[in-house]
């Protein structure tokens, strides 16, 4: 392969924006409410966009011939890239906002330092992707704020969410070969840079929304280098059915 | 005929930044290509359409989606592809990303035509933000005009709308987000 770091670094993003859009998808038909339901598919079907366009672009950087689809459906779960926190179930309502907000926050940041990237392709797919997910926090935000400064059970329900994905956002900063090789080149972002942004940001929310922000010493990681949760095998195997049952199949 | 074709061309190009680049004799067969989620909107009238030029006989059009994931694009794609075929034209689609579409490029007249079909037209970029939050009654209701309207839902039935009730003849209407 041409280069390599490249492709793994378009896909240590994309798969973080796969991953969510199929636990956001297993939804579809079981939201809370009509608009829930339709907000959760609708944010799904932006991430899903957004993959298609970095899938596309590995694809045509690995060289070999394969599809978007050969990436999102015949890899084995070693090689998927994302990070623990989006393959987390939806535990109930409250799990779906919190694990959206705390990645959509990150998300954002992301994508406006992406927007600087050399790689002309990157910087395009971030500028059509950032309106979208500034709609995306703006929705979770308002959720988790609601649900926090709610009922007493919606308070305890939010807070038990975040007290438990909090574990995975550290993660989010973590930064691979890939993720240093493209940095240096100008490519890639330096997420190390608005960590502390980032937890300001998050932590102003969960005040404002009447919730505790968790003190946590130690972390759980391990998805960006392909070490996943109990949880992905099973993602998996609802993601890959189609192509692993009907190989090559189209609709 | 022929007046209304250039009429609509330099519309085109006054909405955008920077400007499409459409052969006019494409224009028909563009016309005839329609969004297939709002079927009044011609492709021309969405400004998905970045460029149309033929070049050694051969069509080459460039199309942007609207959002990133909007699966009318696929569609649309293949529209287009039908429609020059159909007129004996091969023709190349390519999908473009950047310049990132914006809903300044929806033309007047398909704003107009938008409205009729139920759709509020996009409000400014501010003024969005404040109905989205539900902070400010600014959306006309398609049905009525009375903009005495509320936000039911920020995600409506496509990505590119969100769901409002007017107050006063209580019916639901969709409204298209504004995207800059
Ligand atoms: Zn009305």
């Amino acid at each position: 392969m041409n280069n390599e770091n490249l492709y793994n670094y378009i896909l240590s993003i994309a798969d973080n924006s796969l991953i969510l859009a199929q636990r956001l998808g297993e939804l579809c038909g079981h939201g809370p409410t009509l608009e829930t339901d339709i907000a959760g598919t609708n944010i799904s079907l932006d991430l899903i966009g957004q993959t298609r366009s970095y899938y596309q672009y590995a694809a045509k950087i690995q060289g070999e011939g394969k599809t978007e689809d050969d990436i999102a459906f015949l890899r084995l779960e070693r090689d998927y890239k994302n990070v623990l926190l989006v393959e987390q179930p939806n535990t109930h309502f409250g799990y779906v906002m919190g694990r959206q907000y705390l990645f959509d926050v990150f998300h954002l940041m992301l994508m406006n330092e992406l927007l600087k990237s050399k790689d002309d392709t990157l910087a395009a797919i971030a500028k059509k992707g950032i309106k979208e997910v500034s709609y995306h926090k703006r929705f979770s935000g308002d959720w988790v704020k609601r649900l926090g400064d709610g009922t007493e059970e919606s308070n305890q329900k939010m807070q038990e969410a975040i007290d438990d994905l909090w574990t995975y956002t550290d993660e989010l900063f973590d930064l691979t070969e890939a993720d240093k090789a493209m940095i240096a080149e100008g490519v890639g972002v330096d997420t190390s840079k608005f960590k502390e942004q980032y937890y300001t940001e998050v932590s102003d929310l969960l005040k404002e929304a009447n919730l505790e922000v968790p003190e946590r010493k130690y972390f759980t990681r391990g998805g960006k280098k392909g070490t996943h949760s109990e949880y992905m095998g099973y993602i998996l195997s609802d993601l890959q059915y189609m192509q692993r049952t009907y190989p090559n199949m189209e609709w | 005929m022929r007046g209304d074709l250039e009429g609509c061309l330099a519309q085109i190009i006054m909405t955008e930044t920077k400007p499409a680049n459409i052969a006019p004799h494409l224009i028909p067969i563009l016309e005839q290509v329609s969004d297939p989620e709002i079927p009044v909107l011609t492709v021309l009238d969405l400004g998905v359409i970045r460029e149309a030029i033929e070049e050694d006989g051969v069509i080459k059009v460039k199309l942007t989606p609207t959002y990133s994931g909007c699966p009318a694009m696929d569609v649309i794609g293949d529209d287009l592809r039908a429609a020059f075929v159909k007129e004996g034209k091969e023709v190349e689609v390519e999908l473009v990303l950047s310049p990132a579409w914006s809903t300044d490029w929806i033309s007047e007249a398909g704003l107009q035509k938008m409205e009729t079909y139920g759709i509020a037209r996009p409000l400014s970029e501010s003024a969005d933000k404040d109905v989205l939050l539900g902070n400010a009654k600014k959306v006309k209701c398609t049905n009525c005009g009375s903009t005495n309207t509320h936000l039911v839902s920020q995600f409506g039935s496509t990505a590119c709308k969100a769901l409002f009730k007017c107050d006063d003849c209580q019916e639901p209407f969709d409204y298209f987000k504004c995207l800059k």
